[in-house]
């Protein structure tokens, strides 16, 4: 089959800190050393994006460039140490967001694209759709390009609905015959028929979205990139865009480039999957390979039976602490690394978790997912009759008992999610908690290894007949 | 980013290829006109939000001029009894405020195209010098009303026979050009440079202001000493002026040389600050 994109070694250099301070010093170094053909003296080839760890002087590589002039003359005379320091940290002022990105995508795939936050994901849709050019390397592309990055960006709000139909469609790169040609096609799908000549300001924000899908969804183009819309949307719109997304890749041959954290739309999307990680291209693989790598980076070192966040005090809502432990072990403080459960013992995930301010409904739960990919389960607490009222603020301890005999045995992940059913997504993170289901005795004393997810103990009964 | 022809590329037949550093020269005018409809659109929106919720809707487009008039003849005319060359003060005064508006509103909103759009810019790719090329031509439509009132006034002094217009009046289509142009290169010279080094942004607030004192405005270019008229001949603004009020309103300063030194002047900062203009896009996102 044909390439639709092919990206060749591309890297995306950023620098940090703030932006604006220091150019001008730098852009004379480099603009020095170019005089002198000598290379560029801010480009490390040798860094990797890693967020987590903060670089020799001490500084995050989020602090601000103040060093940045320190390398200068007199402070080097009284303490080469703070020369020292301070040279580091110019190093570590550019980070690689990409790195050496090397595949092909063929036509008429759906790809997704995983990875942690700050894997380099929407930098490479970023890449893709022209909004901001590559450092090094090259994307090559065949057909119209149509990025999905937001819903309804570029939305005029005194503007009604029907004139921003033909904004939006223009933006992205539609004539204005094509999208007359498909106005009713668009209103029909966004279901805001009514309101269509009143100006978006008076919209819903889920009409707003709804109408801004519809526009992008009718679009002509031969690759479609799509990052992270659907987590704003209802279930209902999901599936809706789901299932528009598919159409176009299976009827139209189009090329779908999707980017989310939640693996279950992933899944349930492409065929095949990319995994970035601080920038790197891992894998590039089917997709439930994929995902399972994605898991494994994720469950790390770090990752074991118990997740502990560094809860922001500020925040609407914070996670502070989930456990899975089962219930023949001990609380969590004494069993810290032990996240191997039998498969007879009920056991208990517990999220400990603040709120801000005063809520309307919401929910808090999480989906298991099995090591080989597909959602086993998906549970919320709201499911209980006394938890579907509005939340004050607080601090909160959930805690949902999953009955012994239930899972099979392998590895699983948790990804926790919180939120208030059709307006917002308070909160989501795949592969936060990791635990295993060891075979049961009689499996073991079998040697036997049974298929399927679920592994109850049914009633049997088997007498001579 | 590069867009390059098919040609290069060997046997297979990439549409684009996007590449770290484009080919300087490349103004990429042929993209601008497949977005084209996307100008009208953006115009559009730009004539209609403006006066959208407002009492008085496109009166606006008389009110401010008619009264900066006003407060020029008063102050200018009346107070400080500068010469307006022998031409009723109003329509001295009024034809250089439209002009001026027309140039200065080009101006300053061209040089914060990337941080007025910085969230638009952020999330979906068109070419970027449509919000430039925008700002011109809803401001176009803007001059025309505005210069419609003028000429409303003109028609009564003509009638009354104060001022009597001449073929100089057709090369108004002229001023017109090098005034958007002019803006236009400014603007974009300008919202290029901010993106890194904030503080121009000052520097073009009040550089407007000054630029219209240096600029036969509020005064005609006959009134200027020899010693001065030489430092201001560089102003490629000025023959413009001299131009429109010669044409329409008799009276004026106006030589070849200038003109065509005008329009020259207009085309290349035009073609230089595209030129920058477009390298500056393509990664303003990292920096803004």
């Amino acid at each position: 089959m044909s390439a639709a994109i092919r990206f060749e070694n591309v890297s995306k250099r950023y620098r940090l800190g703030e932006v604006g301070t220091g150019t001008l010093s730098h852009d004379l170094h480099r603009f020095v050393a170019r005089l002198f053909g000598r290379p560029d003296p801010f480009a490390l080839v040798g860094t990797i994006n890693d967020r987590e760890v903060a670089d020799g002087s001490g500084g995050g590589i989020r602090d601000d460039v103040q060093g940045d002039n320190a390398g200068d003359s007199d402070r080097d005379e009284t303490s080469g140490k703070v020369s020292d320091g301070s040279r580091n940290k110019r190093r570590n002022d550019y980070v690689w967001a990409l790195k050496d990105i090397d595949f092909e995508v063929p036509r008429g795939e759906i790809l997704g694209i995983i990875g942690r936050n700050g894997a380099g994901k929407s930098t490479l849709l970023k890449l893709l759709s022209k909004i901001t050019a590559p450092t090094s390397g090259r994307i090559k592309t065949k057909g119209r390009v149509a990025s999905l990055l937001e819903v309804g960006t570029g939305f005029q709000p005194e503007l009604t609905g029907r004139e921003n139909i033909y904004l939006n469609g223009a933006l992205l790169g539609m004539r204005r015959h094509e999208i007359r040609s498909r106005l009713g096609e668009i209103i029909e799908f966004s279901g805001c028929a009514k309101y269509i000549d009143t100006p978006v300001k008076r919209y819903s924000s889920g009409m707003t979205v709804r109408l801004g899908f519809a526009v992008a969804a009718h679009l002509d183009c031969e690759i479609l990139v799509v990052d992270e819309v659907l987590a704003v949307g209802d279930a209902e719109f999901q599936n809706r865009c789901i299932g528009r997304m598919r159409e176009v890749s299976a009827g139209g041959g189009k090329t779908v480039l999707f980017v989310s954290h939640n693996m279950g739309s992933v899944r349930s999307l492409c065929r095949q999957g990319v995994v970035l990680d601080r920038g790197e291209l891992v894998t590039m693989a089917p997709i439930s390979d994929a995902i399972r790598d994605y898991f494994d980076l994720n469950a790390g070192a770090e990752t074991g039976a118990h997740w502990h966040a560094t809860a922001d005090p500020t925040s609407v809502f914070a996670v502070e602490h989930v456990s899975v432990v089962g219930q023949g072990q001990q609380s969590y403080a004494a069993t810290e690394q032990s996240n191997v459960i039998s498969p007879d013992e009920p056991f208990q995930i517990t999220i400990q978790y603040a709120v801000g301010k005063p809520l309307p409904p919401m929910r808090v739960g999480f989906q298991i997912l099995s090591g080989e990919g597909p959602v086993v389960v998906e549970a919320y607490d709201s499911d209980a009759h006394d938890c579907r009222g509005p939340r004050s603020p607080g601090r909160y301890c959930s805690t949902c008992t999953i009955p012994g005999h239930l899972l099979s045995p392998g590895w699983y992940y948790l990804t926790l999610n919180a939120g208030i059913p059709h307006v917002e997504n308070l909160f989501n993170k795949a592969g936060v908690v990791k635990f295993r289901i060891h075979e049961s005795e009689l499996d073991r004393a079998q040697r036997t290894r049974r298929s399927g997810v679920l592994q109850p103990c049914f009633q049997w009964e088997t007498k001579p007949s | 980013m590069a867009i390059e022809t098919e040609s290069d590329l060997g046997s297979e037949d990439w549409d684009e290829i996007l590449e770290p550093n484009a080919a300087v020269f490349n103004l990429r005018l042929r993209e601008v006109w497949l977005y084209r409809d996307l100008l009208y659109l953006f115009t559009h929106r730009d004539i209609v939000s403006f006066y959208k919720q407002t009492i008085l809707g496109p009166l606006w487009f008389f009110i401010q001029p008619i009264f900066t008039t006003l407060v020029y003849v008063l102050v200018f005319g009346k107070i400080a009894k500068l010469s307006s060359d022998g031409i009723p003060q109003i329509l001295f005064y009024m034809s250089g405020v439209v002009l001026w508006n027309y140039f200065s509103e080009c101006f300053n909103k061209t040089a914060t195209v990337f941080r007025d759009n910085a969230a638009l810019f952020g999330k979906v790719y068109f070419p970027r010098l449509l919000i430039p090329l925008s700002i011109v031509t809803s401001n176009l439509i803007r001059f025309a009303i505005q210069f419609g009132l003028f000429l409303a006034l003109l028609i009564y002094f003509v009638a009354i026979g104060e001022v009597t217009p001449n073929a100089w009046a057709l090369l108004l289509p002229l001023s017109v050009f090098v005034m958007a142009t002019l803006g236009l290169a400014f603007g974009m010279l300008f919202s290029a440079l901010t993106t890194k080094y904030r503080d121009l942004i000052f520097l073009l607030q009040f550089g407007v202001q000054l630029l219209m004192y240096a600029t036969p405005v509020i005064y005609p270019m006959s009134q200027i000493p020899d010693g001065i008229s030489g430092v201001l001949a560089w102003n490629p603004l000025a023959p413009v002026f001299e131009l429109t009020r010669l044409g329409f309103l008799g009276s004026g300063t106006v030589s070849i040389g200038g003109l065509v030194y005008a329009a020259t002047f207009a085309v290349v900062a035009f073609l230089v600050s595209t030129v920058i203009f477009n390298r500056v896009e393509r990664t303003f996102m990292d920096s803004v």
